[in-house]
């Protein structure tokens, strides 16, 4: 079958690889209907994430349809049209029993190579290197899914697929950030990063009854979007103040909730944009922080800041002052997406979440490469680049 | 070379790994431990060890206890004799020849079957194309199972 394949830093192309073929009897596997390319994608591509190797199959987000079940699968059948949240949890270890998925203790195949890192491994995920699961991803004909009666879910009727496939990964994402940074009515509420992941964010405070959301970018049509279909206030962080406006829009007080969305190759026009680059390139650190530290700055005295964005290793100036004086609590994870995916699907089926505007671009597994170009530069107002085997 | 700089961390952990056993701070027999979200009686005792780790029970001892909190149940394993430290040296390990791996894995495996009813196998075969630095990834990733803090 064709798959995108990483062929180094900045280097993808279209491969023939073997077709996926069911490896223990609780995996499905799936025709793919449509994959989104993500903002993770984009630090994985640069050499930034851990344990690539030359003709991986990359891609984490996507929705397609049961084509073979494994003999202990109980809930899917073939011809079922499902979601796949992008982390693979077992169901029952301890984590995922207490319903943080992205840290199931099961589905990360080499957990030598995360525990060197971190400590302690994540669970595994699709496409996203040897480090995090060592599973193949999703940009390809057909894909592989393990513990599908966890991980796979039925799409509902109304909802269409494009709908659906937001689903996977950058919905779950946002909403996770507003629930565990605990938004509630009253709050004010900022968001670094109008990616998907950050509009998504931003909804989910309003749904949560934050008083006032305000969204922070610099790619006019991404801060529209945001303000569109989140009904979230917005801030160019190029053309003002971002700490002083926020002061400004709230009493003086600064937001309650920081939702950082961004990630470890954020931009900036100030002299440490230099540095940190100048610093990552050179690998004395290997992510660079800017909207983390202004998120710690601007938030109010004992508020809560929720790093969405990902970061793989070590990070320079990290205001660690600002945290113990101010007595923040900063808290950060990769999604727990089966914990949301059921109640999310059902607000997207109530109209109570958009997320069809996202899918800027349709391109077909040959123009894979193109759409993440794009999304890369994030050249003609491209938010998503929806890539569709079947075209 | 830029894509590899994460080999170094997990080198170093490695390294320092043995370094603390030869200096007696990380002993070769410690247990290894899991904690197995099943209770206690379904985990096993001394004479019924879940498998894999059965197949070594006569070269292993074994502490079987319940987690604090709910957590269930913390499965410990270690040779009844200590590894020599020339089977816990890098080139042992990098080769496979580290027998804590075999056990590191069995007990991995044994928690997995007990929780999830399966072990996880990775995609085969896990990339089409061999070049020096996806080489040195599969070096990693061969031991990784065998390796870590446990
Ligand atoms: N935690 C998780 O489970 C999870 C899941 C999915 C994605 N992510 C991460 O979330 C982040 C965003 O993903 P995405 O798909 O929305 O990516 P994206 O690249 O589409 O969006 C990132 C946005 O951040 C903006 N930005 C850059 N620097 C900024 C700054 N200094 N201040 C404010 N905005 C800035 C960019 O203009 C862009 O619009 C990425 O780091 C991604 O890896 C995390
Ligand atoms: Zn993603
Ligand atoms: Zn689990």
């Amino acid at each position: 079958m064709k798959a995108l394949c990483w062929e180094g830093v900045n280097k993808l192309s279209v491969e023939q690889v073997p077709d996926p073929e069911l490896r223990n009897d609780q995996d499905v596997i799936v025709r793919l209907i449509a994959g989104t390319t993500c903002g993770s994608d984009l630090h994985l591509i640069g050499g930034y994430i851990p344990a690539m190797r030359a003709g991986d199959v990359i891609g984490h987000e996507f929705v397609g349809e049961v084509v073979e079940t494994g003999s202990a699968v109980r809930r899917h059948k073939v011809g079922d049209r499902v979601v796949v949240c992008s982390f693979v949890g077992c169901g029952r270890c301890w984590y995922c029993a207490n319903d943080l998925w992205s840290l199931c203790d099961n589905t990360n195949t080499n957990p030598g190579i995360g525990q060197a890192l971190f400590g302690y491994e994540t669970a595994g995920i699709f496409g996203y290197s040897h480090a995090m699961g060592g599973l193949r991803g999703s940009h390809a004909e057909y894909v592989r899914v393990p513990f599908a009666d966890y991980g796979a879910f039925k799409v509902p009727e109304g909802v269409d697929d494009t709908s659906a496939l937001f689903v996977s990964d950058s919905v779950p994402t946002g909403w996770m950030g507003a629930d565990l940074a605990g938004v509630k009515p009253g709050d004010v509420v900022a968001v670094w990063g109008c990616g998907a992941v950050g509009q998504m964010a931003a909804r989910a405070a309003v749904l949560k009854g934050a008083e006032r959301v305000i969204a922070i970018d610099r790619i006019p049509e991404r801060l529209a979007m945001t303000e569109r279909y989140a009904g979230a206030e917005t801030i160019d962080y190029t053309t003002t103040d971002v700490a002083a406006e926020l002061r400004e829009r709230t009493g003086g007080r600064g937001p309650d909730v920081c939702i950082e969305a961004v990630g470890m190759e954020a931009h900036s026009d100030g002299p440490m944009h230099l540095y940190d680059q100048v610093k990552q390139q050179l690998r004395l650190q290997t992510d660079r922080p800017t909207a983390v530290r202004q998120a710690i700055h601007a938030c109010r005295k004992a508020g809560t800041v929720f790093i969405l964005g990902v970061f793989a290793s070590a990070v320079d100036k990290f205001p660690l002052g600002a945290v113990i004086n101010k007595g923040l609590t900063v808290r950060g994870a990769q999604m727990h997406g089966q914990r949301y995916i059921p109640m999310l699907l059902d607000r997207l089926a109530a109209g109570e979440i958009e997320t069809a505007q996202l899918a800027t671009h349709t391109l077909s597994l040959d123009e894979a490469p193109t759409a993440y170009d794009m999304f890369k530069e994030k050249t003609d107002g491209c938010v998503r680049a929806v890539i569709r085997p079947g075209s | 070379m830029r894509k590899l700089w994460w080999a170094v961390p997990v080198a170093v952990a490695g390294v320092t790994a043995v370094r603390r056993s030869r200096t007696g701070e990380w002993r070769q027999d410690r247990w290894l431990t899991v904690t197995v979200n099943r209770p206690p009686m379904d985990v096993g005792s001394e004479g019924m060890l879940p498998p894999p780790l059965d197949g070594l029970a006569e070269r292993i001892d074994v502490r079987i206890r319940p987690a604090p909190g709910d957590r269930g149940t913390e499965l410990a394993v270690r040779f009844k004799e200590p590894v020599s430290a020339a089977s816990a040296s890098v080139p042992a390990r990098l080769t496979g020849q580290d027998p804590r791996q075999e056990l590191r894995r069995a007990l991995r495996d044994a928690k997995s079957l007990l929780e999830a009813g399966e072990v996880l196998r990775p995609d085969a075969p896990p990339t089409t194309r061999p070049t020096p630095g996806g080489r040195l990834v599969e070096v990693f990733t061969r031991r990784s199972g065998g390796e870590g803090v446990l």
